[in-house]
Formats: structure tokens, C-alpha cells, sequence
């Protein structure tokens, strides 16, 4: 009983305490939560730093609906669990009126309930699993998903005259195994064969067997559609063992460690992305000159996601007039044509982006544009 | 054919390093009668006491990559991991000797864990590049060989050959000839009555500490030069593999440690790439079930008859 009371008198005193968010009625409040911290820190850093210059940008234009935009972000260390506590924190303590978030698809399943329940629109950068918008009508993307990268790689190897492809999968990874099921896929349809189909699993390190195994099958190439860490390796181990045809491979590739451990191992080598410095529309580089002035780098996929994700709320809210959630949500859906820096955005019924794909190539230390891939 | 001799010599190198770390496992068994599951850990250990060293031993041997520069980089990671190794049987086993065994059982998987979580605070846990102490690259074959030309063998597996098959005999050596392996031996066979003799137990049991580890450390740097990608949690797959090897050969039993782990290697070559990589930890963690139900000693170990 006693602890009931103090309950009640806890409760009743936070009532008394004015909302310091409230107070700022001048501003719009909008929730951002990544991975700061922790393992995939380079990913969460990247897209930050473009939602970061996207809402500075606004506000210096004016803000929307004559206010500002209050970027709140909260780090949930690349742990697992964090992101569902943030997100309600940013939802009942800031009172977000859209929550920006995350890059990694498993972190970004943990918070999409949370919005969804609240009625709180959701926006992913950078998620590429399927199962992330399917979780209710609040949750967008602005990136492509899984299906559309491996059928795009499929094309590419087409194009290329390549008849004979040995896939090699990360079993542990959804991101793995969708991408090279579209690529399956699409590839025999169109008459390409699949000479050896092997697989690995997070976290491995000796990929000679499979390795040798592709290698006696004689491919034209070897579509890997895995993680950073474990591509670095089985790059260096095929080159070693002989094995000198061009790797592909997906948005996963793209990591700080990368080149590091590879070295030039990779030279030669594809894989599809959403984003490219290198690419020489106006918009990009202007984009690239703002982020690099602000950050003192050259930003990646992830920043410009990062980017397009706060400029395609900010746009929605203005086309609302209101930050009502049922109102922003609907604007956010009829998101048709955004000229974003990674490519013309549209959002479709699914409430996924429909847009170009960029293909790089690697070599001279760094990430070249190859071409450009219409949906 | 060549396919075949091909993931042969891919798994003699995996089984290299694996019977490297179950010499440890078997050799602490053999004085102390129990597993010591930090092993795998001090392997990562020593993963990284080469990243840290080796660039001022490149330096100091001429710069680049080189064969001086990476015995260096090899025996520095050996010396440091027999310390640590050394440090954690005084600082956490040596007190609980007395204890039923269990106790110390469990005291291993805290270790474990210790070092594995301090190693994801003090090194980070993000994989690290391990830098390039020596060049791996694809040995050429002469033609002459004809359809053997077709092979391939790198300097990081044949280093991996000379160096386990060096240490393999210098540790028989130590442990057939020297008076402290001979102290060993009679510790592994009675320890009461060893003690009795005047061998003194707890050097006898630092020494095998020490021993053991300084493997798992040359086994650290020889996976590093093939993988050069470490983290703070690679010695939990590979300590759990070399543990099964160690069973499988006999624990306790030196030579049962070495076949073992080179039969766990060539099982996993061959299964993953003839059977499917999905398999490979369930067929290997089935061989130690299988091993435990039709012969406990293991293929080289004597059956042990419990003393009532």
C-alpha cells in the first residue's frame, strides 16, 4: 500500500513538471536513433552525419511550417534490445512527432512495433530486409530492398557475358540468403548457369574449402553477397588459391575494414550500392562538397541515406501542414519523384523506395562508379 | 582429383593449428586432471600480442614483411602467452586446487569469459586487421610435376606445416628427454606420489602451463598470417574445435592431441567441401559424441580404471 502511494505522489509530481520540449512550441521535435557505438558503429557514424547536414540545412532554409527542426538522437550501441528502449524514450519523453532510424534490419524490426503501436511514422534509411515495412502502415524506407539488389547484380553479370557463376552464401545472414536468391533467380531464368552454390557462416575464417571447391567448377565469376569482415577474407584466400576471376557483391561490401584487410585483393571486383561520390550529377556533388566541408570526409551510401531520409520527412511534413501523425503519415506515403541524392525516390503501396541502384567497381585503393541501374 | 589432394592440404593446415591448441588441452589434463576452457582464449591472446608487437619488431628486423621479422613477431607472442598463461594458473587455479574438480571446471569458463569480454573492452570489438609480417602468397609448382603443377600451396600453410611439425618435435623432446618433462610425466601418472619423490608440483604445473599456451600463441600468429582479420572472440569457435580433437586423440595423451587435430581438419575440409558447410560444426561436435559413446579414451588414449 505504502508503495502504491509513492507511486501515485512520483506520478503526480511528474505531472507537475513542465515537458521542456513542450515549453518549445517554436520547434518540431524529430527522433533519430543509430548505432554510435559498437560494432557496426561505421554504418550508424555515417548516416548521422547526413541526417545531421540534411536538418541543418532546413533549418538554415527557414525550418518547416515556419518552425525549426529539433534533431533528439539517441546511440543504441549496436546492442541489441537498445533500440525498443530508446524509441519509447524518444516517443513518450521527447514527444517525436517522426522517428528517423536504423541501418542495420535487425535493429530497425526491434523499434518499427514500437512506432507502429504509437502511430508514430518510422523512416529507415538503409534497411534492406523485406520484413521491415511489413511491419504495419507507419514504417517506410527510402532504400531498395534485398530482391532488387540481387536481381540487379544478375543483370550486371549478364551484361557482362558471364555464363558461369558460382554463388558463395552467409547461411547466418537473411541479408545473404535473400540476395542470392533473387540473383539465383533472375541469372538461370535468363539462361545463366550456377556452376557451385556454397555457403559459409558468420564469423568463419578459413574459406579454402569452399574456395577450392568453386575454383574446380570454373566460374566467370563469383557472386558473394555477405558482410564486409568475411568478404575481405574470402578475397584475399581466392587469390591466393588461384582463383582470379571479379567478385560481386552487394551494399554489405561497403565497410571501414574492407580494403584494409583485402588490400588489393578485391581490384577488379563489382557490387551494387545506393551511392556513389564518384558520380557526376550536380546534385551529388554538391552534396559531397557540403558533407565534406561539415565532416572533413567524403561521405558513403550510408550518409547520403542518411541524408534523403531526413529531406523526404521534412518535405512530407510541409506537404501536410501539420505534424499530426495520421496526416504526416499519409503525406509520407504519397512521396512521389523526391529528387534525392541517391536517386529519384518514390515511395510505392508497400511503403518501400523504388529507385536506382549504383554498381562499383574496386580498385586503386577506393570504390570507382561503373553505371547506374534503373529499377 | 587435384580438386581432392587440394582440400587435403587445406585441411592438414587447419588441423596444424588445431592440434597446436589441443596440445594444451591435453597437457593440462594430463597434470591437473581437468579442461581448461580459457585455452582457446589465450590463441586470441595471442592473435593480438603479435598485432601489438609487430610493428616495432618489423621495424627492428629491416621494415617489411620478412621471415626474420615474423619469428620475432612468432616467439614474442609465444613468450607473452606462456606469462599469461603461467599468470592464470597462479592467479585463478592454483588457489582452488584443493577444491573438487568442478570447481576449477567452472573457474575455467569464467576465465573464459573474462577474457573474452576484457578483450572486447581493451581491444575493441570490431575485427582488426593483423598486419602482414610475412607475405602470403601462392608458391609456384613446376610444371615438371605435370597435373601436380595444378596445386596450390602457400607460404602461410607451408609455414604452418614447418612450424607445428618443428614444435611437435621439440615438445616431444622436452617432455621424453628434460628432467621437468620427465617431472611432468610423473605428475600426469601419480601426482601424490611425484611429490612424495621431490618433484616439486607447482613449478612442474607452471611450466605445463606455460608450455601449452606459448603453442596456442604460435598457433594465434600462424592463423593470423593465412586470416588476417582478428577479434576478440576468436578463440571460442576454434578452442571449442581443438577440445574436440584433444578428446578425440585421447586427452591427456600428446601424440592422440596432435592426430587428433589434424583428423578434425582434414573432416572439416572434406565436409565442407564435398558435403555441405552448413554440416561442418554439427559433423565435428557429432565426432565427439560419437568418440565418447564407442571409445572414452579416445583413438590413442589408454582406458583409465577408476581406483576405488
Amino acid at each position: 500500500m505504502a508503495m502504491l502511494r509513492s507511486l501515485l505522489v512520483a506520478g503526480a509530481l511528474t505531472l507537475l513538471i513542465p515537458n521542456p520540449n513542450a515549453a518549445a512550441a517554436e520547434e518540431i521535435p524529430i527522433g533519430e536513433y543509430a548505432s554510435l557505438t559498437g560494432g557496426s558503429a561505421s554504418f550508424g557514424q555515417s548516416s548521422h552525419k547526413g541526417t545531421e547536414l540534411a536538418v541543418e540545412e532546413i533549418n538554415a532554409a527557414g525550418g518547416v511550417l515556419g518552425k525549426k527542426l529539433k534533431l533528439i538522437t539517441e546511440d543504441d550501441q549496436s546492442q541489441a534490445g537498445q533500440p525498443a528502449t530508446i524509441v519509447r524514450k524518444l516517443i513518450s519523453q521527447d514527444k517525436v512527432v517522426a522517428v528517423l532510424g536504423e541501418v542495420a534490419s535487425s535493429k530497425s524490426l526491434e523499434a518499427a512495433p514500437i512506432c507502429q503501436q504509437n502511430k508514430i511514422p518510422m523512416i529507415t534509411p538503409a534497411s534492406t530486409n523485406p520484413k521491415v515495412t511489413e511491419v504495419g502502415d507507419y514504417i517506410f524506407r527510402i532504400c531498395f530492398i534485398d530482391p532488387f539488389q540481387g536481381t540487379v547484380m544478375a543483370k550486371f553479370a549478364r551484361s557482362k557475358g558471364w555464363k558461369k557463376i558460382a554463388v558463395l552464401t552467409d547461411v547466418k545472414q537473411d541479408y545473404s540468403v535473400g540476395l542470392a536468391e533473387f540473383f539465383v533467380k533472375d541469372f538461370t531464368a535468363n539462361g545463366g548457369e550456377i556452376v557451385r552454390d556454397q555457403k559459409y557462416s558468420t564469423g568463419d575464417k578459413d574459406f579454402k574449402p569452399q574456395l577450392t571447391s568453386i575454383k574446380a567448377a570454373r566460374p566467370d565469376a563469383i557472386f558473394i553477397p555477405g558482410y564486409y569482415a568475411e568478404v575481405a577474407l574470402i578475397a584475399k584466400q581466392a587469390r591466393l588459391l588461384g582463383l582470379k576471376v571479379p567478385l560481386l557483391g552487394g551494399d554489405g561490401w561497403v565497410g571501414d575494414s574492407l580494403l584494409k584487410v583485402a588490400g588489393h585483393s578485391l581490384d577488379g571486383s563489382f557490387f551494387s550500392c545506393h551511392f556513389s561520390a564518384d558520380e557526376q550529377s550536380p546534385d551529388t556533388r554538391n552534396f559531397v562538397a557540403k558533407f565534406k566541408a561539415k565532416h572533413g570526409e567524403i561521405p558513403d551510401d550510408m550518409a547520403a541515406l542518411g541524408y534523403d531520409s531526413a529531406m523526404i520527412l521534412a518535405d512530407a511534413i510541409r506537404r501536410a501542414g501539420t505534424t499530426d501523425s495520421a496526416k504526416l503519415r499519409d503525406a509520407i506515403a504519397a512521396t512521389t519523384h523526391h529528387d534525392g541524392i541517391t536517386g529519384n525516390i518514390t515511395l510505392d503501396s508497400a511503403r518501400n523506395a523504388s529507385k536506382p541502384a549504383v554498381i562499383l567497381t574496386v580498385g586503386n585503393g577506393g570504390f570507382q562508379f561503373v553505371e547506374t541501374v534503373a529499377p | 582429383m587435384i580438386e581432392f589432394l587440394q582440400q587435403l592440404i587445406n585441411g592438414l593446415a587447419q588441423g596444424s593449428i588445431y592440434a597446436l591448441i589441443a596440445l594444451g588441452y591435453t597437457m593440462v589434463f594430463g597434470v591437473l586432471r581437468f579442461i581448461n576452457f580459457a585455452h582457446g582464449d589465450v590463441f586470441m591472446l595471442g592473435a593480438f600480442a603479435g598485432l601489438y608487437t609487430a610493428p616495432s619488431l618489423l621495424k627492428l628486423c629491416g621494415g617489411g614483411p620478412s621471415f626474420p621479422g615474423a619469428a620475432a613477431v612468432l616467439l614474442a607472442a609465444m613468450l607473452i602467452c606462456a606469462v599469461i598463461g603461467i599468470l592464470i594458473e597462479k592467479l585463478c587455479y592454483r588457489p582452488l586446487r584443493d577444491r573438487p574438480r568442478l570447481t576449477v571446471l567452472i573457474t575455467a569458463i569464467g576465465v573464459s569469459l573474462f577474457l573474452e569480454n576484457a578483450g572486447q573492452y581493451a581491444f575493441g570489438a570490431d575485427p582488426q586487421s593483423f598486419p602482414e609480417i610475412i607475405t602470403d602468397r601462392a608458391l609456384e609448382i613446376p610444371e615438371s610435376w605435370g597435373a601436380l603443377s595444378a596445386l596450390t600451396l602457400t607460404v602461410g600453410q607451408l609455414l604452418v606445416f614447418g612450424v607445428t611439425f618443428f614444435l611437435l618435435i621439440g615438445l616431444r623432446a622436452i617432455v621424453r628427454h628434460t628432467r621437468t618433462g620427465m617431472a611432468m610425466r610423473a605428475l600426469s601418472f601419480n601426482p601424490v606420489a611425484a611429490s612424495l619423490m621431490g618433484v616439486n608440483t607447482d613449478v612442474v604445473i607452471s611450466f605445463t602451463f606455460g608450455l601449452g599456451s606459448a603453442l596456442a600463441g604460435a598457433a594465434g600468429i600462424l592463423t593470423s598470417i593465412q586470416q588476417p582479420s582478428i577479434d576478440p572472440l576468436m578463440g571460442i569457435n576454434i578452442g571449442l574445435k581443438a577440445f574436440v580433437a584433444a578428446v578425440l586423440g585421447g586427452i591427456g595423451n600428446i601424440p592422440g592431441a596432435a592426430l587428433g587435430g589434424i583428423l578434425i581438419g582434414l573432416l572439416e575440409a572434406l565436409v565442407v567441401g564435398y558435403i555441405n558447410p552448413s554440416y561442418r560444426d554439427a559433423i565435428v561436435f557429432g565426432v565427439l559424441i560419437l568418440i565418447l559413446l564407442v571409445k572414452p579414451s579416445g583413438l590413442l588414449g589408454k582406458p583409465e580404471r577408476e581406483k576405488v
